[in-house]
């Protein structure tokens, strides 16, 4: 089922004495998620992903704009007529109900036509908890799972009545790191089972790149840039795009454009063909740093972290917006540590100018 | 006992001390006095030891008109107070405008004196030679005619006491359980809503059970409050309930000790224990029944 969101608007009643401005949570969306596919939206804390997600399942109304699931406007709809399947953020279980009742809760609401066997609601159950591999632990109570498990139950019951779409709120903040990356494993895997489109909301960048099929990344209600994940990594459309992807987070200089080359400090680093003249943002991802004796960018050496199969080299430049700059770089490479300085060259293509004022990308051709 | 222990103990004195003189001595003593036949508390003596104040109490009319009316007003009182408490405060948590009016004016009559709200239910009930009460003109205007509520048959009686006791007990009821509705994560509510849950189904299913501790801690009290019931029927019939058929166990009691035939706390304390072994009783009945359908 493929979901269109066109002009999606809302906003809240200002709160605030000072202002008497509505607070706007999200703003003029409008995207198309293809069938089938797996989206994260991703954004900073405030930045109305949770809110679109509410709006997707029909929880809250728009105060403009309309959603489509397929071909049927569902704007209007209550979230029981959507037929959405939501996973909440604390899994919101009935604590009172075993694993099997919570799975069963949703079934046991069709009436009319849909209403179904006690021994149909057992199958279905049966089989959307095998699907998350929890089939095992069906008389428990929620309280007696660990949270991974109690993630799984939660998906479960949001699948057991196949729902047009699956909407989960950051389905893995309240995990630990290592039944993280597990989860996040595991939610793809079941989308692939299931064919369901799926949109999940996130801050963690990683956990967005990881698993998606396409990336939506938003700040202050407002779409910066949507794609592959790959692609909005490799070529991000303005400064907070490119900041906010990537670990560890992109490298901004102080720099400036002239006659072609830019400028980082009093050091020419890169042609720039194409670029106006003026000063800008440089931003250098970690990973486009090349160790180089006579390399055009010369930055004071702090340390080394070695991480086996990659070397962290951490330094600084008096250009530099962030405290410090990390490079990483092959653990071939040898840095010696003596030395106060370390030179680099750039590989162009992990290199993006933005505007000073206004934060876009300035683009310029990349040459031999 | 290591030093650690001890110190515990120093700390806990103050209420062991406390609690002990006045609470488990006195309890150990009106179980005592309950088998001591003629126990004269001035003169500390007894004629002897055995049954005899039970018997005696079991066998007076008023002690077993005093147990029928209490047990007709806890069976009456406690399942409709707490009923008509979840209605209004489920009412109450629903809206959103003018609630913290309606939940004063709610809470107003738990603020208010026993005594004076009972002159109130005699102005609502009590017929006099000028009127006959609020309730009976509206009575008359259905048609129906005059009853002497106050001073009339029993039924009537009655029905003002439990009326009372209901409209009294409220207040705290419907201040705690909207308190223990609105403690209720929201996510539970749009979980269900998200998947097509009805109305009536979401509070069966998830509100009751979430709140079932509320609700079973409000029938425990209910129950202990409503069998130690004895200021609502002064307060509407007056200090003579035994004359006004109207009497509670903890009126007799106190009957037996202060009132017109006062002087006998052997009697008094054997009431008292025979209420003690009711509600014990009672209360474990609710504690097993609640073993299934409440959850922590």
């Amino acid at each position: 089922m493929k979901v269109v969101l066109q002009n999606l608007t809302k906003k809240y009643p200002s709160r605030s004495k000072t202002s008497r401005e509505d607070v706007v949570a999200v703003n003029d969306f409008n995207f198309e998620i293809p069938d089938g596919k797996l989206i994260g939206l991703l954004g900073p804390s405030g930045c109305g992903k949770s809110t679109t997600l509410n709006l997707l399942s029909g929880l809250q109304k728009p105060t403009e704009g309309k959603i489509f699931f397929g071909d049927d406007d569902v704007t209007g709809l209550p979230a029981e007529k959507r037929g959405v399947g939501l996973v909440f953020q604390n899994y919101a279980l009935y604590p009172h109900l075993t694993v099997r009742q919570n799975i069963m809760f949703p079934l046991q609401n069709l009436k009319g036509e849909d209403k179904l066997t006690k021994q149909q609601m057992e199958e279905k159950s049966l089989a959307a908890a095998k699907l998350v591999q929890i089939d095992q632990l069906m008389d428990r109570k929620p309280s007696e799972l660990s949270g991974g498990q109690q993630q799984r139950v939660a998906i479960a019951r949001a699948l057991v009545k196949m729902p047009r779409i699956l909407l989960l709120d950051e389905p893995l903040s309240n995990l630990d790191a290592r039944l993280r990356l597990q989860t996040r494993e595991e939610i793809r895997r079941i989308q692939r089972e299931t064919g369901i489109t799926t949109v999940f909301v996130t801050h963690d960048q990683e956990e967005a790149m990881s698993i998606s099929d396409m990336i939506v990344v938003m700040k202050e209600g407002v779409i910066q840039q949507m794609g592959k994940p790959q692609e909005v990594y490799d070529d991000p459309v303005n400064l907070f795009v490119a900041t906010f992807l990537g670990t560890p987070p992109i490298n901004v200089f102080d720099g400036m454009v002239k006659d072609g080359k830019l400028y980082i400090g009093d050091d020419a680093i890169l042609d720039v063909p194409g670029a106006a003249d003026g000063q800008v943002h440089a931003a250098i991802r970690p990973e486009g740093f090349i160790p180089n004796e006579n390399g055009e960018l010369v930055c004071s050496l702090s340390a080394v972290e070695v991480m086996g199969r990659d070397i962290s080299v951490v330094s600084t430049h008096k250009a530099s917006q962030n405290t410090v700059i990390r490079s990483i770089i092959s653990a071939e490479n040898t840095i010696d540590l003596d030395c106060d300085s370390v030179r680099f060259s750039v590989k162009p293509n992990k290199v993006f100018i933005f505007h000073k004022e206004t934060q876009e990308r300035v683009r310029f051709e990349i040459g031999g | 006992m290591n030093n650690k222990n001890r110190k515990a103990w120093l700390y806990l004195l103050p209420a062991v001390l406390f609690l002990g003189f006045f609470m488990v001595y006195p309890l150990i003593d009106v179980f005592i006095y309950s088998f001591e036949e003629g126990y004269n508390s001035a003169s500390q003596t007894f004629y002897g030891v055995g049954l005899y104040n039970y018997r005696y109490i079991l066998r007076d009319p008023y002690f077993l008109q005093a147990v029928k009316n209490t047990f007709i007003l806890v069976m009456i009182t406690v399942p409709i107070s707490t009923c008509l408490a979840l209605l209004i405060s489920v009412g109450l948590s629903s809206i959103k405008a003018v609630k913290n009016l309606y939940q004063t004016i709610y809470f107003l009559p738990y603020v208010t004196n026993t005594l004076a709200v009972g002159l109130v239910f005699m102005i609502l009930f009590k017929q006099t030679p000028y009127t006959d009460g609020l309730a009976n003109l509206i009575i008359n205007f259905f048609g129906g005619s005059s009853v002497d509520f106050i001073g009339g048959p029993y039924w009537a009686k009655m029905f003002v006491l439990c009326f009372y006791t209901v409209w009294v007990v409220m207040p705290f009821k419907i201040l705690i359980l909207t308190s223990a509705l609105a403690s209720v994560n929201q996510d539970y509510y749009n979980a269900a809503k998200v998947d097509g849950t009805s109305r009536i189904r979401t509070f069966t299913r998830i509100t009751l059970p979430m709140i079932s501790p509320t609700i079973f801690y409000l029938v425990i009290t209910g129950f202990i409050g409503a069998f130690k019931a004895y200021s609502d029927a002064v307060a509407l019939f007056g200090t003579d309930l035994n004359a006004a058929e109207m009497n509670t166990i903890v009126g007799y009691v106190y009957d037996m000790l202060y009132g017109n035939s006062g002087g006998y706390p052997s009697y008094a304390s054997a009431a008292a224990i025979i209420l003690f072994a009711i509600v014990l009783t009672i209360t474990c009945i609710n504690l097993l029944i609640s073993r299934k359908h409440v959850h922590y």
